[in-house]
């Protein structure tokens, strides 16, 4: 919106609608105190699009509005209004004024008449309210009356000089059927308006569609081409072109898919924000796979999104229950959010929109959507494969992690690229199969791609079972993988392996540890044996001593007894004492501790 | 331009019953003013015995003729006798306008 300095390429300034989607596809709402044209045949959703604007105006920003009805009478008007939730009755009369423009079939014509005291009505209603909008709702309805074309268009003229001269933005609905007659009179609204939005309803595969198109937007650029226009519960919606540019933050964050072993297989869990596609035949596990995800989602706390197409929240848990998957106790902590659309109860762009308001509510970190596929039942191929990417973008908008299954006819992934197309923009790509040997049939486990990251190129066997679903690693031998009985034999069958290993294995510990204790004990008792021995040389040595002291003692005694030669003993005896003074005196002290 | 007119019968006593009525007009717009022009050649063709003509202005009165439930002008509203019978246009179609308002047989 950034104009150049010359006046007359300046675009005209815009006021919003606050309509969703319409406000970004047209740079900012309707030009501001111009007059813009409706034109689309009935039912196409005039009159819903120019009372939410003006109720928008009232409630969002206090711009009061005026609504002329020349079609429908104010009640009927009032009633249409409270299916979306408007309630207009709390709308006071100065914020949005109904005025009954709709000639009775009672009422009498005769000769011309014009619009100059109506407007001179609405001009005195304005300045007591002081409007910003006006509403005239299918004009067509009073032109006609005047049977006369010349007659027309000098009211429309005179229309258009009271909405310059009010300054009001103004939007005029008019109904075309597409009969030439029409294309005249509208040609020339067409050129005198600032701004033509066409409005468009018809069948498509059996689902009733609304389109809109922007043919006309004086001085301004806008997004040209055909939007889809959806009826929500509060009001339409135009589902607007994603913006050219895909900011995507990319997050290096792990998260499980609630199978450790899968983790593994994708180098550690799938990243944050990250799109996973799941792809397989019916019975493949898909859901399972899908609600083990949202479980551990659950489990860590994060804020989830269910949805399912064609299949019942209700039913969904019950199955899941049955694999130890239980997501009751999550929808009741309201971590988890279950919700389950019917395909073809509303076109693909209605889906889109449905999840956007899911989104919005509940801001789920993590999503599934089971089957996404079931979008291609619906409308042409071409509206589901652009509604499937624009899912998924805007989940990723939201940086929500995604995990999507698809439904393929066949064991082939490849399928799935002839079929919505997803397998192109998703992240990771995880294929189910079954594959039969031997007369079973078991589900196989592949990942097809995964974006960024290192994955296991193996295959895997996706073992149910009450507990829970577990993934277990296939066997191969002889070029050709194992499953099921076949794995469960070669698993038996090296189990009992193990198992003899281990017995023998114990048996030579035991038979070790044997020898061990025994030849300790052979040693302790040799240490005993030793200890005995040093004890008596300890005491041997003790008693030769005594018994040498002793006997010295004796002839001393003996000496002195007998009283012979003092003068020659004493130098024996000194002598003898001299070679040993220190023994002697602890010899004598050890005899006296003996006796 | 709010006038009042009224014409009083004098020389018919039968007719007990008063025309009332109402017209709507904007300023002067052609049709308006060809409106006023129209009723009045009405009135005095076929209504001599007596009747009320009210002429409203929309652009004096414009919330009265909201109130009223004016859409177009010029409009005229036949207040009484009852059930209100309303014409809109410029009433240059003068049997439609002697038809809704019951005057035909009054034709002289």
């Amino acid at each position: 919106m950034n104009g150049s300095n010359t006046p007359t390429s300046q675009p005209l300034p815009r006021t919003v609608t606050g309509i969703k989607g319409f406000d970004e596809l047209s740079h900012g709402g309707l030009p501001r105190h111009r007059t813009s044209l409706l034109l689309g045949g009935p039912g196409s959703g005039k009159t819903v699009f120019s009372l939410q604007t003006l109720v928008n105006a009232a409630r969002g920003r206090d711009e009061p509005g005026i609504f002329v009805a020349f079609e429908e009478d104010s009640r009927q008007i009032v009633a249409n209004a409270a299916t979306f939730g408007w309630d207009l009755s709390t709308l006071t009369k100065d914020k949005l004024f109904i005025l009954d423009a709709h000639l009775s079939p009672t009422v009498v014509q005769s000769g011309e008449f014009d619009l100059t005291g109506m407007l001179a009505i609405l001009k005195a209603k304005k300045e007591a309210m002081g409007a910003a909008w006006i509403v005239f709702d299918g004009i067509d309805v009073l032109l006609t009356l005047m049977r006369n074309p010349a007659t027309e268009m000098r009211e429309i003229y005179r229309i258009r000089d009271w909405l310059a001269d009010n300054e009001l933005t103004a939007i005029v609905t008019a109904k075309t059927d597409g009969a030439a007659s029409e294309v005249w009179h509208y040609g020339f609204m067409q050129f005198m308006v600032d701004c033509v939005v066409r409005l468009d309803r018809r069948m498509e595969h059996g689902v009733s569609v609304h389109r809109l198109q922007m043919t006309k937007y004086r001085g301004s650029d806008f997004a040209a081409g055909e939007f889809s226009l959806s009826f929500g519960p509060s009001g339409i919606e135009v589902v607007a072109p994603e913006p050219a540019e895909i900011r995507h933050e990319a997050s290096t964050e792990r998260i499980s898919t609630g199978f450790e072993h899968l983790d593994t297989m994708l180098g550690g869990g799938l990243f944050r924000g990250s799109s996973t596609l799941i792809t397989g035949a019916p019975g493949t596990s898909k859901t399972t796979l899908a609600g083990k995800f949202a479980d551990a989602a659950c489990r860590r706390g994060e804020r989830t999104l269910f949805v399912s197409f064609d299949e019942g929240a209700d039913p969904i848990m019950r199955n899941l229950s049955s694999v130890g998957i239980r997501l009751k106790p999550h929808v009741k902590s309201g971590l988890l959010r279950m919700y389950s659309g019917r395909t073809e109860a509303c076109s693909a762009e209605h889906h889109l929109i449905k999840l956007r308001s899911l989104i919005h509510e509940h801001q789920p970190r993590c999503m599934v959507i089971d089957p996404l596929s079931a979008l291609a039942k619906i409308g042409g191929l071409e509206t589901a494969r652009a509604v499937a990417s624009r899912i998924i973008y805007m989940v990723k908008d939201n940086k929500a992690t995604v995990v999507i299954t698809s439904l393929i006819d066949g064991d082939d992934p490849q399928a799935e690229a002839t079929d919505l197309q997803i397998s192109t923009i998703a992240d990771t790509w995880i294929h189910l199969s079954y594959l039969v040997l031997s007369g079973e049939r078991n589900r196989a486990l592949t990942i097809v791609k995964s974006r960024g990251t290192w994955h296991s190129n193996q295959v895997r066997e996706l073992a149910l079972s009450d507990t829970g679903p577990a993934l277990v690693d296939v066997y191969t031998a002889g070029g050709e993988v194992l499953m099921g009985t076949l794995r469960w034999e070669k698993e038996v069958e090296e189990t009992a392996r193990k198992k003899q290993r281990r017995t023998d294995f114990e048996h030579k510990q035991r038979e070790l540890q044997f020898t061990e204790a025994d030849t300790r004990a052979r040693i302790k008792a040799l240490e005993l044996d030793l200890q005995r021995q040093q004890a008596e040389l300890a005491l041997y040595s003790r008693d030769d001593e005594a018994r040498v002291l002793s006997s010295s003692e004796r002839d001393r005694e003996l000496r002195r007894i007998r009283s012979a030669d003092p003068a020659t003993a004493p130098t024996t005896v000194k002598r003898r004492d001299a070679a040993g003074s220190g023994n002697g005196s602890k010899a004598r002290k050890e005899t006296s501790d003996v006796r | 331009m709010c006038a009042e007119k009224t014409r009083d019968s004098v020389s018919d006593p039968e007719v007990t019953t008063v025309v009332v009525m109402r017209l709507y007009v904007a300023g002067g717009a052609p049709n308006s003013v060809q409106a006023i022009a129209n009723l009045e050649a009405i009135c005095q063709e076929h209504l001599k015995p007596g009747y009320k003509l009210e002429i409203v202005d929309v652009f004096e009165h414009p919330l009265r003729a909201l109130a009223d439930g004016v859409v177009v002008t010029p409009s005229l509203t036949r207040l009484s006798p009852s059930p209100a019978v309303n014409v809109v246009g410029n009433l240059s179609d003068r049997s439609k306008v002697l038809l809704a308002l019951g005057l035909e047989e009054k034709v002289k």
